[in-house]
């Protein structure tokens, strides 16, 4: 199986709220003090569909992540993690896209990769939150495609899909190549080894800028965008908290439920 | 070249009926299509569903489109994504409006893929701009730490909304409206997908989407057994259980506890978190329960900038003695 897995360098989503600022100037989240990024969190559930595969059939995964001033440290943890080869898409212009400019120039990337059974994505990254990307990829490359799985085996040159509804799941098959996308119900990323971060550190990524990949600085990035964003707010929150107390847990928990009562909430 | 014109809602049906977001969506489609003076059409994907046509058009539809099909039997991505082309292609809307839900989720980017134009998904609220006449899309970023209000360049403009975003219109049977059935003309070789098998989860007890009162369970509960306390003061308040995503990932309860971004939305009247942090991409399936009570031991934790009421203590102690008070006060 040769598997392409597309991820991306993040805010850690799991920073204090507290600690979430941004700067109303630019619509840019300025970045918490102290808190190192990270491989969207999601992405890595697809590493870890990726590697699962890979343990059970054997094969070849890619990493693919695009964006500007990605630390090596955090955009090689794939590798660390069992992947076999990194790819950046690493230039100004393919900075601040939407999730078409971005799907597409991914998708350029991943046919210049060629030689694919799968590509995997995560269901939505931390940041923007789009749930897009895999998608777009998928129609862009004329793929078929499925979202949202939790499970995934592959028979007979075909995939079984477990996906996540909002009933429960589907089981469905679906032709390969094919584009997945991961939800968390796949299991636990798993850690990488002494040996795997020892690979990670001698291997260099390869970077390719848009006319490695063959588009115009026109369809991507800021330029090739189809969206505006118009503004990005903090939402104000009203909600104070009033603590319940009492001598022990107990009679606080009893207070609490006579506060309720007199509020009539129950 | 023909304009682009009118508001148009995809209605997901549900077993046999219009699903509950299908009725949100023709109220907030109504909502956008009267502000810009447009027609609302109702659009019907499926298998044996012409019936549904005239129940959209009672719950705000001025037209309903229906696209049944045996094809279209279970959703699939390439029947739907070329039922629905289709459909805009003829009628041309400016607006599109999905539902986020596990179908809408699918359907919606590739669609927005497929016809060359940009979807968001997620919507809080949708707004028609006074000068652009544009559709102003706020979601979710940053996990719900922050919102971004999004316009598309390119028609037709698509969404998904949240449930719960907007309650639906009355139903009203004396409504009138055209029923117009298009042909899928879908070719079967091109679904490249099979559905196997569909595996609902098991609900006792109320709907945690429907529930009044949430009982929801963070990460600190530590295991199925804590989580059987939840479900007992949830029965007594006639409630569901809830939960983040550890408990879900730990198999302490199933998967479809889950609130949030990823989760569930639930705006009960009381939610009642208990040993979770508050994390905004949690906060965001719940944020619209009119009264939150956070039980956890952490004075700092987030979730007391959320509350309104808090205790600040381990739940092993709290939640017995609180149960018990309330049984004392139901019983009354
Ligand atoms: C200043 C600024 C302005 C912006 N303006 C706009 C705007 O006008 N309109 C708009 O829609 N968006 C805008 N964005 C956000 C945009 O860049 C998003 O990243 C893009 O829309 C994709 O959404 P997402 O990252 O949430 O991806 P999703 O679709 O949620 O991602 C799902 C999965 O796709 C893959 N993936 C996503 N991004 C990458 C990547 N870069 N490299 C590799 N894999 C990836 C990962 O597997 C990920 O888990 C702006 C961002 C910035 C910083
Ligand atoms: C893109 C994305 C989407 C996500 N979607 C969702 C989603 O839909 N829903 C969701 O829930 N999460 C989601 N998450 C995960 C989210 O970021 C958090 O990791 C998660 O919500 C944390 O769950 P928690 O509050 O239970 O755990 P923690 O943050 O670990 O909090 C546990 C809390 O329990 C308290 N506690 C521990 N023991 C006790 C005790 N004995 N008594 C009282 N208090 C105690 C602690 O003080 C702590 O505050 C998503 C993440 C990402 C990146």
């Amino acid at each position: 199986m040769n598997m392409v897995v597309c991820i991306k360098q993040v805010v850690d989503p799991e920073a204090p709220p507290a600690s979430f600022k941004i700067d109303p100037a630019s619509n840019k989240v300025v970045p918490p003090q102290g808190v190192s990024p990270v491989v969207d969190p999601y992405a890595e559930y697809a590493i870890e569909a990726a590697l699962k595969i890979k343990d059970a059939l054997g094969g070849k995964i890619t990493a693919i992540s695009l964006g500007i001033n990605q630390l090596r440290d955090i955009v090689k943890k794939p590798l660390a993690m069992g992947a076999d080869e990194l790819i950046l898409l690493e230039d100004e212009a393919f900075d601040e896209g939407d999730s078409w400019s971005t799907a597409y120039a991914l998708a350029m990337g991943i046919k210049k990769i060629g030689d694919y059974d799968i590509i995997f994505c995560g269901r939505e990254a931390s940041d923007w939150n789009a749930g897009q990307v895999g998608s777009g990829i998928a129609e862009i490359l004329g793929l078929p495609g499925v979202t949202l799985a939790r499970k995934i085996d592959i028979t007979n040159g075909k995939a079984r899909v477990e996906r996540v509804t909002d009933e429960g799941y589907e089981v469905i098959e679906v032709s390969l190549p094919a584009l997945i996308t991961v939800s968390n119900e796949i299991g636990e990323p798993r850690y990488p080894t002494i040996k795997g971060i020892m690979a990670a550190k001698k291997k260099e990524p390869v970077i390719w800028k848009p006319a490695d990949i063959g588009v115009e600085v026109s369809q991507i990035g800021a330029a090739g965008r189809r969206t505006k964003l118009l503004k990005l707010f903090q939402p104000v929150r009203e909600a104070k908290c009033e603590i319940v107390e009492g001598e022990n847990p107990e009679e606080a928990a009893v207070n609490l439920a006579l506060k309720l009562r007199e509020a009539k909430v129950l | 070249m023909a304009e682009y014109k009118g508001v148009m809602t995809f209605c997901e049906v549900a077993e046999g009926k219009l699903a509950s977001i299908a009725t949100e969506l023709l109220g907030y489609g109504r909502k956008l299509a009267d502000e810009l003076g447009q027609e609302l059409s109702a659009v019907l994907v499926g298998s044996g569903i012409g019936s549904l046509a005239q129940e959209a058009i009672a719950f705000g539809a001025d037209k309903a489109y229906v696209v049944d099909d045996t094809l279209l039997k279970d959703y699939q991505t390439d029947s739907y994504v070329s039922a629905m082309e289709k459909v805009v292609k003829e009628v041309m809307p400016q607006i599109l409006i999905l539902g986020q839900t596990s179908i809408g989720r699918d359907l919606a980017p590739r669609l927005a893929f497929r016809l060359n134009t940009a979807a968001s998904l997620g919507c809080l609220e949708l707004a028609i701009d006074p000068e652009s006449k544009l559709l102003l899309q706020t979601k979710p970023a940053y996990g719900g730490n922050a919102q971004a209000v999004f316009i598309c360049q390119s028609y037709p403009q698509i969404a998904t909304v949240r449930p719960k975003a907007i309650a639906p219109l009355e139903r009203d049977e004396s409504r009138k409206g055209e029923v117009i059935t298009v042909d899928a003309g879908l070719d079967p070789s091109a679904i490249r997908t099979k559905v196997l098998e569909k595996v609902p989860e098991k609900i006792e007890g109320v709907r945690l989407e429907d529930a009044e009162v949430v009982i929801a369970g963070g990460r600190g509960i530590g295991s199925a057994e804590g989580f059987k306390q939840l479900e007992e003061l949830a029965r007594m308040l006639k409630g569901a259980v809830g939960a983040t995503r550890p408990p879900c990932d730990n198999e302490w309860v199933p998967a479809g506890a889950q609130i949030g971004l990823t989760g569930k939305i639930v705006t009960p009247d009381l939610y009642i978190a208990v040993a979770l942090s508050g994390s905004s991409q949690h906060m965001s399936g719940c944020s619209s329960s009119k009264t939150i009570v956070a039980i956890n031991k952490d004075a700092e934790a987030n979730i007391f900038r959320e509350a309104r009421f808090g205790i600040v203590g381990d739940w092993k102690k709290v939640l017995p003695a609180f149960a018990d008070k309330i049984k004392g006060l139901l019983a009354e």
